[in-house]
């Protein structure tokens, strides 16, 4: 796959080749691909001269980078104590519904996987939901709805 | 009996500070100087631990050699606390003010905001100003630069030796103490770590002074804290308080009339039911926090309470040691089997049993404070757990 061996190597120029620039580098390909790959995990190792085993140790102790397969957008909703609290269960079952997928999925054309995630120091706003790096607060069943009607048309 | 009543304080958010003069005329301080200052106003941690920080700065800065580190903990994980987010989009420059104090008096060259993932949207912003701040820095000639370091969605990064781990790459897993960080932190040299709100205060206690700042507060918990408030609050939100009121008052302000219980510091803090209000300071002396209060009223089912913080600690945890990694597990069946009556009541004991063995036997302070929430939880709803 060359375009992963062209953006391990561009990572790498930028975050450096030690030890130290393995996070940055993983970070990087999953601001990119939202997953990291076998082959990207292998591609890593070679161009930081580690062994395939040590990166795929490190990245999966990280629940942000993931290494199964992901949609372009990742949707990880809150379920620590306040957002429950909040109706984070209708928000989550508003967001199954729209997608047609339930928890840990990944919609069909690939666009849309539905996680949860403990707090995101949203409290006083539950319940609240990162999609990728964005976060969004205060969801109602509607805001839900017109979030993702959103990115379904424009994204 | 607590003798402080609820007062709002305008510390950390004041904007008036005016960081460029604050940061010039502490660079002019002598590093004796500032180190007393700290010293004297009894500023303690404000991450959890409440370790006194002026000690940790005087540690590291008598260690030998010119490789030292200023570490800012901006991995805010602990469920109900959101200030350090707060903080660090409305007032960075005093955050870096702090960072860059710390590194005078303690003769480092580079410090670290380790970020968490979640964060990841306040980074553009923080580096913008990161730019101001540095060429503050250069006029004022002083020789120091900050980097940001971002995290990947794990609690337990948030513990100061895992997050070191981190930032060198590798799984956040603890270390064993000693050495602490002091000593040996990030690459192995004499680190300073604290928490973001920490570092804020310590640039404020070199404008206003130990002095003033000390007047604040009781003997073990002086000056203010940034509260956030969370749960069944018509005003949830951030807070600066002085430290050392009762929860009773804490109540009286921001409960909904009907609160039955307090989470007081978050997952890994104590619960404290409404008989207990009374009685209980908010502070070092009394149930101490790092600014998670997530309040409950008695439309809430404390067991679904406890089975949420249970089923988060089994997440978090990094399972390299089994007390905490079997623990968890084990603690979250059990409550599940009262719950259902598979087993009998009594079996809540054994269950307390096995929370105070992680407390002893576990190697970091997740495991150690499972207990905490999970006991005082158990303690003062027995009846919910059970029926
Ligand atoms: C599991 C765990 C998570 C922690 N998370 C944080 C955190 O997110 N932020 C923080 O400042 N301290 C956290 N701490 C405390 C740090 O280990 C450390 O004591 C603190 O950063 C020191 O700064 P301070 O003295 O300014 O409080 C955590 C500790 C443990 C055991
Ligand atoms: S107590 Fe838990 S989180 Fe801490 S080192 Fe042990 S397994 Fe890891
Ligand atoms: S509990 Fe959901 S953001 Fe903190």
């Amino acid at each position: 796959m060359p375009e992963i061996k062209e953006l391990v190597k561009g990572l790498a120029d930028k975050h450096g080749r030690t030890r130290e620039s393995l996070l940055p580098i993983l970070q990087g390909i999953i601001s990119e691909e939202r997953f990291i790959s076998d082959a990207a995990m292998t591609e890593v190792a070679r161009e930081l001269d580690m062994s395939a085993a040590l990166v795929y140790g490190t990245a999966t102790f990280y629940s942000f980078l993931d290494t199964k397969p992901r949609g372009k957008y990742v949707i990880r909703v809150c379920r620590t104590i306040t957002c429950d609290m909040k109706g984070k269960k209708q928000i989550v079952k508003t967001l199954e519904d729209l997608l047609k997928v339930n928890v840990g999925e990944t919609t069909k054309d690939n666009k849309f996987t539905l996680l949860e995630t403990n707090c995101l120091g949203w409290c006083h706003k539950g319940p609240a939901m990162l999609i990728n790096d964005e976060a969004y607060t205060e969801l109602t069943e509607e805001k839900v709805s017109e979030i993702i009607g959103d990115y379904m048309k424009n994204k | 009996m607590p003798d402080k009543k609820l007062k709002r304080v305008d510390l950390i958010f004041s904007e008036d500070c005016g960081y460029k003069d604050v940061l010039a005329e502490s660079l002019k301080m002598s590093n004796e100087k500032i180190l007393q200052e700290i010293l004297d106003s009894g500023l303690r941690g404000r991450g959890g631990a409440g370790f006194p920080t002026g000690l940790k700065w005087k540690f590291t800065s008598q260690e030998p050699g010119d490789e030292k580190y200023v570490v800012c903990n901006a991995d805010e994980g602990e469920p109900g606390t959101f200030k350090d987010r707060e903080i660090l989009s409305r007032v960075p420059l005093k955050v870096f003010g702090g960072m860059a104090v710390c590194g005078k008096v303690i003769g480092a060259k580079h410090g670290y905001i380790y970020l968490r993932g979640e964060y990841q949207f306040l980074k553009a912003d923080l580096e913008k100003a990161l730019d101001e701040f540095h060429a503050s820095l250069k006029e004022s000639g002083f020789d120091f630069q900050i980097h940001i370091l971002m995290g990947s969605g794990a609690y337990i990064c948030g513990e100061e030796s895992a997050l070191f781990e981190s930032m060198e790459g590798k799984r956040g897993e603890p270390r064993n103490k000693p050495p602490y960080p002091t000593i040996a932190g990030f690459r192995s040299k004499p680190t300073v770590i604290n928490n973001v709100e920490t570092l804020v205060y310590s640039f404020m206690i070199c404008r206003i002074g130990a002095k003033k700042f000390q007047e604040l507060g009781t003997a073990d918990s002086r000056g203010s804290k940034v509260f956030s408030i969370s749960g069944d609050t018509p005003i949830a939100g951030i807070y600066e308080l002085e430290l050392g009121m009762s929860l009773e008052d804490f109540v009286e302000e921001f409960g909904d009339g009907d609160t039955k219980a307090v989470q007081v510091g978050g997952a890994a803090g104590f619960c404290v039911p409404r008989k207990k209000f009374k009685d209980t300071i908010i502070g070092f002396e009394g149930v101490p926090t790092g600014g998670s209060m997530m309040l409950f009223n008695s439309s809430r089912s404390m067991y679904n309470v406890l089975k949420n913080y249970v089923e988060f600690f089994e997440e978090e945890s990094c399972g390299q040691c089994t007390p905490c990694r079997v623990g968890c597990q084990q603690l979250k069946k059990g409550i599940e089997a009262v719950k259902k009556g598979d087993k009998s009541a009594h079996y809540l004991e054994t269950l307390q049993k096995l929370a105070e063995t992680m407390k002893v036997t576990s190697k970091c302070g997740l495991g150690q404070s499972v207990a905490n929430s999970f006991s005082s939880i158990v303690d003062n709803f027995k009846e919910e757990m059970i029926y």
